[in-house]
């Protein structure tokens, strides 16, 4: 078990591993998403109240909640980085935090083009759409901090305080959010509040959050690997790969 | 040969994507000075730093009286008198104010011990002037003021001759043999011409950057 | 080998008591602020002129005045305090004071804790003391300025304290202040929530202590917790240097 642990943290295992996991995650994630998207945009019922528009939650709700779980991801990157120094854990937090926060972004978009329809106007200050601009800033701040400093090992250490601080703020953040929003405007239409979905919506939706999920991988590894290539660019395994042609 | 106060043990540093310096092996014995040598740039001060526990990201291990330094931070930093680049001395505070807060973690000394010091540091009629009425070389001595009140058998000073007058170099430099004789140990860079009996140097800057 | 004859110190083995090196660290702190008085005072003559923007910006309205002054106050104080925290850790980086904290024999959370403190002191009490005037200037009932005072008294360590963790992050980067902001801001939105949602619900007639229990509980954890994170990220900033 440890020594499967160590061998994790050997970016040159990982890199090999990944290169073999990537076309999987591709090909499935491409796959379900595909199918999950064709069956929720154009197979789905038309929901009763809000009729087809209603629609952009098979996107907004997996980016949603894909944005938050790549969060949750970076803290415990970031526990392993403070802890155990495993290089491989502050890669992943560099490799996917501006990945998270472009997720984020859409998330936020999708609710704004979702709310058009539904509030008649593109923003409201609802508590889950505000708990989400704040994650944006959350991500913002990790990737500012990041490249402000120079060294690689001490941005990653100084990236990883800040996530986890973030991490232990985030359900502060969202149940204060959620408090004020009720206290601002009761009983309103929130977009929490989801109408009781028949199986027809659910299953398309659980295909995109898989699907996306696996497309994430996908990403991740691939930046990983370029990472890992950048950082270790003077150690002879990686000279010996690009010789050999590509990432192998 | 008594044991080795201090030891780094195949320390290696990297810094900014250039290797300082590969499988540094350091003994610190009570009753020695030592000098770190090399041009600028070659990662004296990083050295210090690391030894002194200030800077971790490196390879290798520190030993503090033969155990691992960071299980015993507290006996280490009590027993380490560090003095870097900056003087550890705030400029809105006075000589004595600044010597007596950078000695209250550590023990307690009366008014007259501090202000004693302060004199033998050629600071006499200045303990109460803001230290930012002073000039560098003075500054410079309220840091190594501490120095003469110093329980502490490891001292670790990164350019401490800097700014000194003639006569402020003369003083450090006995004050340095003295505590060597006295049974401390002393780890120093500088660039002024230090030598004594004894003396060990550690030279830096001759790593060839090709890491495998 | 001569070195057999030579004497050998002996390594120290008593340290001074907590309590003198924390007190220590704050009363240097504290002196060292009331000496540098522009420092004190440009983070409240800010808060002031914040607060004075709104009238001139927004509305000289009693109305909107009213319903906003505590929003109004609380934005301003977060500011303001946002101003002074750059300074937190800088200067004593800058003279060579913070190297000699990590070097203490002393917890390095305890430290930081007292230079948090002592920040609070020199910052967040005098912002507590200027509110009742400015609660007047904008037209806040004396209940709610009360009320107003009581949350930015239990807010503004939590601020300090939160605050000292992004001023320990960014104490050796050149981009510091802004930096610093675009890290912290996110952490006080719910001191913010609470603080200001708290006036506003004893304007409504309801009962706070339930609120400032809440506020009470933000505090406790982030004296519990913020030390821990700075005493980290000073230890990783000072290693950058």
């Amino acid at each position: 078990m440890w020594q499967f642990f160590h061998k994790l943290g050997s970016p040159r295992w990982f890199f090999d591993l990944a290169g073999r996991l990537m076309p999987w995650l591709l090909v499935s994630g491409l796959l379900m998403s595909l199918v999950g998207l064709v069956w929720g945009l154009v197979f789905a019922p038309p929901d009763y109240l809000q009729g087809n528009s209603y629609r952009i939650i098979f996107i907004h709700v997996p980016v949603s909640f894909l944005a938050q779980s790549v969060y949750v991801m970076m803290a415990a990157a970031a526990l392993i980085t403070l802890v155990w120094r495993i290089k491989l854990a502050d890669m992943f937090v560099k490799a996917v935090a501006p990945v998270g926060a472009v997720l984020t972004f859409l998330g936020l978009f999708t609710g704004a083009v979702w709310g058009e329809p539904t509030w008649g106007t593109w923003w409201v200050w609802d508590a889950r759409l505000t708990s989400m601009l704040i994650l944006l800033f959350l991500y913002i701040g990790a990737i500012a901090l990041g490249s402000a400093i120079s060294d690689e090992k001490f941005a990653a250490r100084a990236v990883a305080v800040l996530v986890l601080v973030g991490v232990v703020n985030i359900p502060i953040i969202k149940y204060s959010v959620e408090w004020w929003n009720t206290l601002h405007q009761p009983a309103t239409f929130t977009l929490t509040e989801k109408p009781k979905m028949p199986m027809a919506m659910w299953v398309p939706l659980l295909l995109m959050v898989l699907g996306l999920y696996c497309l994430f991988g996908w990403l991740a590894c691939w930046r990983l690997q370029t990472e890992i290539i950048f950082r270790e660019r003077k150690a002879r395994w990686v000279r010996d790969r690009i010789m050999a042609g590509g990432r192998g | 040969m008594s044991e080795p106060l201090l030891q780094a043990v195949n320390l290696s540093c990297e810094r900014d994507d250039r290797l300082l310096f590969r499988n540094l092996d350091i003994s610190i014995v009570p009753g020695t000075l030592t000098r770190v040598e090399g041009p600028n740039g070659s990662g004296k001060t990083t050295l210090l730093r690391i030894l002194a526990g200030l800077h971790d990201a490196c390879q290798g291990d520190i030993l503090w009286n033969g155990q691992l330094r960071d299980r015993q931070r507290e006996s280490f930093t009590r027993n380490l008198l560090y003095i870097g680049h900056r003087a550890g001395v705030k400029a809105q505070l006075t000589p004595l104010e600044n010597l007596r807060a950078l000695m209250a973690g550590r023990r307690l000394l009366s008014r007259d011990l501090l202000a004693a010091a302060l004199d033998n540091a050629g600071l006499a009629g200045y303990h109460d002037a803001p230290c930012h009425s002073l000039s560098a070389g003075q500054q410079r001595r309220v840091s190594l003021a501490r120095l003469l009140v110093s329980d502490e058998p490891l001292w670790i000073l990164d350019e401490a001759f800097t700014a000194l007058d003639r006569e402020g170099v003369a003083g450090l430099e006995r004050l340095l043999l003295q505590r060597v004789s006295q049974g401390g140990a002393v780890i120093a860079t500088t660039h002024h011409p230090l030598a004594a009996d004894g003396m060990r140097r550690i030279q830096l800057g001759k790593v060839n950057d090709h890491a495998d | 080998m001569p070195t057999d004859k030579r004497p050998v110190m002996t390594p120290v083995q008593n340290t001074a008591p907590l309590a003198q090196a924390v007190i220590a660290i704050m009363r240097r702190d504290l002196k060292a602020s009331l000496r540098q008085r522009q420092d004190l005072f440009n983070p409240l003559v800010f808060f002031v002129m914040v607060v004075s923007l709104f009238p001139l910006g927004v509305s000289p309205e009693v109305s909107f005045l009213r319903q906003s002054g505590t929003g109004i106050l609380w934005v301003a104080a977060l500011l303001s305090t946002l101003l002074s925290l750059d300074h937190l850790f800088r200067h004593d980086y800058d003279d060579g004071t913070l190297e000699q904290l990590l070097l203490a024999p002393q917890p390095l959370f305890l430290l930081v804790l007292a230079k948090a403190t002592a920040h609070w002191l020199v910052t967040g009490v005098p912002l507590v003391l200027l509110a009742p005037v400015l609660g007047v200037m904008v037209h806040l009932d004396g209940n709610s300025i009360g009320v107003l005072c009581l949350t930015l008294l239990v807010g503004t360590p939590v601020l300090s304290l939160v605050g000292s963790i992004g001023a320990a992050l960014t104490v050796g980067l050149r981009s510091g202040g802004v930096l610093l902001s675009l890290l912290i801001i996110p952490l006080y939105i719910p001191v913010l929530i609470f603080g200001t949602g708290t006036v506003t619900a004893a304007e409504a007639g309801a009962p706070v202590s339930g609120y400032l229990a809440i506020m009470g509980a933000l505090l406790a954890l982030a004296l519990t917790l913020a030390p821990f994170a700075s005493a980290a990220a000073l230890r990783i900033s000072l290693s950058n240097s």
